[in-house]
Formats: structure tokens, sequence, C-alpha cells
């Protein structure tokens, strides 16, 4: 511990140097056991250091690269011309599309968001509890990871008869009212209480099925969030006359909710990467097209505007969630 | 619960235990309903895919039957797999998914490994390129990974932008890797295949909680780095690394977005074959007809059903034979962050 210590107390500038003499033979730090360990560390995380720089950082650098330039194929290879920001006007000013698909995607990710860590938190909670058959749910719930990963989710949707679908069952629910949700929803609009709380949670209940599918993961961490809780935990509380409800709030929820932001991050990229993201499917699109300089421009725009909602999602979950000191 | 009460008069200990009673029952109809509601949403597409699939195309367009076909066929099963070219595209998934999951598994363990015992310069901003790994978008780089491997020379972006390089220096053309799986398994022994950085941030999870008094004693009595890490620490992983390799195989099997960029073209692959379907349907039904048909669309719903069973089910059944180790040993990597 101390040795540690004494390791940070060093000013930058010599931590920097000695950085590199550990893998220098010849000086005082290559010999020390400390070095021999770092060497040995590095070693084995070679393989990610050898892959970040040549297939992340170098097509990353590429792509950006790529995004500035006008690409045109040409027998060979390919021609890139300098075109500054040319990529990045036309997918925000001129693209028909673009901007507003962004706008949707965000709209529909901010619900999908909450209601996934909604789901999955209450999901595992139940799935923690013990009951006849709690195998046979486990392995249900645990199928979209499977049904919903690759090209399964985005197929359905691939053709007219899905469309027309959509319309008839619309069109079946305006006429009749047989959709509960939506007369229940005029219910509860008529008699005008805060109408666009439920426009929202009407929303959700709607899309159940997308959210369901696409909890898999975010059950099974907060699963092994909740199996990590010592059960000492909740006897000393039930010794004390603490209530099931008063445990659930003082005990399982605080002891999870670092998971929050785990269980958030990891929902904005899997909701970012979809294939049947209507973003993403534009992207791809222009890249069947071999446009590589426009695909680049939007996927950076698209990659920013996810880092964003990273960032503001970390801000929040990080003000309401307390972290032991681990 | 009646030793817990005896102190209390015995009218007022039958009324606590009926409303115990009721409320415990009412818990678990509640959940009951819910789970079961929960269960039947997630299953019930996959059985109506399985039976739309066998039935007979007539049987669609009868509106007397809902779910159970009146004429059992196979014939859409044929169908599909000549249109996938079904027994040599699953062949080629099968070996496939399982080679690179075994190079992506085999670099993320040393990698995890690496991150959980060793102190080493800039562990920190690596780890960070770590996470950065899993957030980036796979998209954001596919169009330049094309063309790195589509033209591959030295010294890599160099040579994209200038057009110059190492090798075509020598022999006047750059190298395409474009048509063999080198770029593939490059990249999964690196580290930089489909969810890689998931794995190692799983696997680190795990090394992170197992006892230092392990190794150390194993360093004791002269057991060295490699000895150690393969024979002390792998045998007591094997749970958490079969369950990776799980994850690893069952994505890389559904992938299309690797499998377009990096396959080659002449090699069937099922879930790429089954992500075109659409599209070779017409093709397919009116080769050798004079008069071209549309197919309609409730038979190319159909049509997809049977991709996606034949496409889903050996997933399935694998999952059901491994769910214990899958489930329990994800609950075993701890919480801690």
């Amino acid at each position: 511990m101390s040795k540690t210590k004494k390791v940070h107390a060093l000013p930058f500038k010599t931590r920097f140097v000695n950085a590199f003499k550990v893998f220098i033979p010849g000086n005082s730090v290559y010999r020390t056991i400390e070095s021999r360990q770092a060497r040995t560390g590095v070693l084995f995380i070679l393989p990610f250091i050898i892959g970040f720089i040549f297939f992340m950082a170098a097509p990353m650098i590429l792509s950006l690269w790529m995004s500035l330039c006008d690409t045109k194929l040409v027998p060979g290879g390919y021609e890139m011309t300098w075109n500054t920001f040319g990529n990045y006007k036309y997918a925000v000013a001129i693209d028909p599309y673009y901007n507003q698909l962004i706008v949707d995607e965000i709209g529909r990710m901010a619900i999908n968001i909450i209601s996934t860590l909604v789901l999955s938190f209450v999901l595992a909670v139940i799935l923690n509890q013990e009951f006849k058959g709690r195998t046979v749910v486990r392995i249900i719930f645990f199928l979209p990871v499977i049904l919903s990963s690759g090209v399964l989710p985005g197929i359905e949707r691939q053709n007219e008869f899905y469309d027309m679908m959509q319309g008839v069952a619309q069109s079946v629910e305006d006429a009749s009212g047989i959709n509960i949700s939506a007369s229940l929803e005029n219910l509860l609009s008529v008699s005008g209480v805060a109408a666009d709380v439920f426009d929202v949670i009407f929303e959700m209940i709607d899309s159940i099925y997308d959210i369901i599918m696409a909890s898999g993961i975010q059950i099974i961490v907060f699963l092994s969030g909740l199996q990590s809780i010592s059960p000492s935990l909740y006897e000393a509380a039930n010794v004390e006359g603490c209530s099931a409800w008063e445990a659930f709030w003082k005990i399982t929820f605080p002891m999870v909710s670092p998971l929050l932001l785990v269980n958030a991050i990891y929902t904005i990229i899997d909701f970012f990467m979809k294939n049947d993201n209507k973003v993403m499917e534009r992207i791809n699109l222009v890249y069947q097209k071999l446009e590589f300089g426009y695909s680049s421009a939007m996927s950076w725009i698209y990659f920013g505007v996810a880092i964003g909602f990273i960032l503001i999602a970390t801000v929040i979950i990080k003000k309401g969630v307390q972290y032991d000191d681990n | 619960m009646t030793t817990n009460a005896t102190h209390m008069p015995k009218k007022r200990h039958d009324a606590y235990a009926i409303k115990r009673g009721i409320k415990k029952w009412g818990i678990s109809i509640f959940r009951g309903l819910l789970l079961f509601g929960l269960c039947f949403m997630i299953i019930q597409p996959m059985i109506t895919r399985l039976l739309t699939s066998i039935m007979e195309e007539k049987d669609l367009y009868d509106s007397t039957i809902v779910l159970l076909p009146r004429n059992v066929t196979t014939d859409n099963y044929m169908h599909v797999a000549n249109m996938t070219s079904f027994p040599e595209s699953m062949i080629n998934t099968l070996w496939l998914s399982l080679l690179v999951a075994l190079c992506q598994i085999l670099s993320t363990t040393l990698v995890a490994y690496g991150f959980a015992r060793y102190d080493f310069p800039l562990k920190k901003f690596w780890f960070a390129l770590v996470i950065a790994v899993i957030i980036i978008p796979p998209q954001t780089i596919s169009s330049s990974l094309y063309t790195t491997f589509a033209n591959f020379d030295f010294p890599i972006i160099w040579n994209a932008i200038t057009q110059k390089g190492i090798i075509r220096g020598i022999t006047g053309n750059a190298v395409n890797l474009r048509g063999s799986i080198v770029p593939y398994i490059a990249m999964s022994l690196t580290c930089m295949g489909l969810k890689n950085g998931l794995y190692i941030f799983m696997l680190r999870q795990y090394f992170k909680g197992v006892p230092k008094s392990l190794e150390e004693a194993a360093y004791v009595d002269g057991c060295g780095t490699m000895h150690t890490f393969v024979k002390i620490m792998l045998p007591d992983a094997v749970p958490i690394i079969a369950s990776c390799f799980l994850f690893a195989f069952v994505w890389q099997w559904t992938d299309v977005f690797y499998a377009r960029s990096f396959v080659p073209n002449q090699m069937h692959v099922y879930a790429k074959e089954l992500s075109t379907i659409v599209s070779k349907m017409s093709h397919y039904f009116n080769a050798g007809q004079e008069t071209a048909m549309v197919v309609p669309a409730g038979r190319q719903q159909q049509l997809i059903s049977v991709g996606v069973v034949i496409c889903a089910v050996p997933l399935i059944i694998l999952y059901i034979f491994t769910q214990k180790t899958f489930v329990q040993s994800l609950a075993m990597t701890g919480s801690k962050e």
C-alpha cells in the first residue's frame, strides 16, 4: 500500500518518463520487480493495444478524414478530394430525411431508456424471488438475448406485409376502439389529467414488446447485482422491524443503483446500434451506394449525438445514485 | 409463525394470519399473471412463426385458420433452403462462428487477466479505451475498415490517404484482403470483434473477484506467470469463459454487419443470406417463367418466418442446454464497479 502511494507522490514528469523506462533495459527502473510486473501486464494486454491502434484508432482517423472528403471509387482503389465540411453541411442542412430521423430516434430513445431500466429492474427483482417454475421463467426471459440479436429483429420489418398489417391494425383500432390502451387514453384525457404524461405512458405500454425484447442483458446485470447483496442485511433489517417495502428502498435499491448507470449506457448503445433503427438504416443505405464520405459524415454526427446522450445520462444518474467507496 | 405470536391474544393472531395469507396469495397471483403475460409475449411470436412456417400457402388466406395449419407441408423449408443455399451456408456459419468466437475469447481472456491482475503504466488510459471500444458504434468505422482491408498496405492510414505504401512500392498493387477471412480473424484475435469490449469488461470483473492468495501461493511454489494463469486461474474461470463464449458464438451466428463487411462475397453465410431473402424471392419464383409474378406479401412473410426459424432453432436448443452455466456464471461476476 505504502509503495503505491510513494509512486503517486512522484511528479507527473518523472512518472511519465518512468512509464517508458520500464521497457528499456539498462536503467535503474527496469530492474525493479514492479517493472517486471508491468512488462508482464503489458504483454497480457498487447492484443488489445495492437487491435486498438490498427483496427480502431487508424480506421477512426481515416473515417474522420473521409467524412471531410468526397470519395469516388475508381478502378484499383478510390479517389478522395478535400471537401472540408461539405458532407456535414449536406447532412444537416440539405438532406431531407436525416435531421428528421435523428430527432425521431432521440424522442423514441428517451422514452425507451426509462422504460427499459424500470422494467428490467422490476423483472430482476421478481426473478430473484423464490417461486415455482423460476428456472423456466428465467430461461424464457433471457431468450430475447438470442432472439433480438443481429439479423433477426430487422428482417420482419423488411417487407410490405409488415407495413400493410401495421396500417390495417391501426385503422381497425381507430374504427372499432378495440385497442384497450387507446380507449383508456381517451377516457383519461377526457377527464383532463395531465394529458401529456399519459401520452408518454401509453406510448411506453404500446411498445412494451420492443422494450422487453431489448432488456435481456439489463435483467442479467441487475440480477447479478441483486444476488451479490448479502442476506444478512435483510435479516438485520427484519430484526429491527423493517417492512419489506422499506427494505426494498433502503437496501435493495441503493445496493443495485450503481448498476443503473451501466445499464443506461448499455441500453443507449444497444439502441443506437440496432439494425432496425431508422438512422442506421439510412446510413447503411448510403454506405451500400458506396458514398463512403457522406456515410462517414452521417455516422460521425450520429456518434456525436450518442456520446452527448451518454454524457447527459451519466450526469443525471450520478446525481441520484449512491456509490460505496470502492 | 405460531411460536412468534404465542403472547398475542388468540383472536388477533387468527386475523393476522389471515391477513398475511391473503397478502401472500395476492402477491403470488399477481406475480404469476404478470410473468405469464410477459412470457407469453416473448414466446408467442416464435410459436406463430413456427406454425406459419409449416402451413401451405392457401392456409394463409383462409380466415378460419388462426394458428394451427390445416395442410401441413415442408415445401416452404425447401424453398428457403434453396434460396439461402442452405446446407453450405449453415456449415459455413457454424465453423466461422466457432472459429471467430474462439479467437475472441482467447484474446479477451488474456487482456482481461492483464487488466485485473497487473499494474502497468497508462493502465487507466488503456482501460478507458476498452470502454470506448464498447461505446463506439462499429458503423462509424465500417466504411474506413472496408477501404483499409480492400487496399491493404503499410503504413495503414498513410496509404489510404496518399495511395502510396510499402507493398504497393514493391509489387505495384495493394493487397485485397476482402476476398479472405483474414481481416475477420485478425480483428477477433486483437479484441476488436463484435462486442469484445463487453467480454473484456465481464471477464475482468470476474478475475478481480478471485482472491490473490491463490496465485501468490503458486508463485511461492515456483510456478511461472503463464503456468499459473493456465493451471490455477483458468480452470476456475471456465463457467464465465463459457458464457462469454456462448455470447460470442450466438452474436456471431446472427450477425450481418460484420459478415457483410468482412466475409468474402462468394462465401455463403446464413445470416447474410437471410438478410437479403426478400429481394431473392421474386428472382427465385420467377426463374423459368415468362411472365414475372410478384410474390404476395403474405407469402413473403411466411418465407421470412421459415428463415428466422431455421436461424434461431439451433441457438435456442443450444441455449436451453447451457442456460444453467449461463445464468449462474453471470451472477458470479458480481456487481462492484
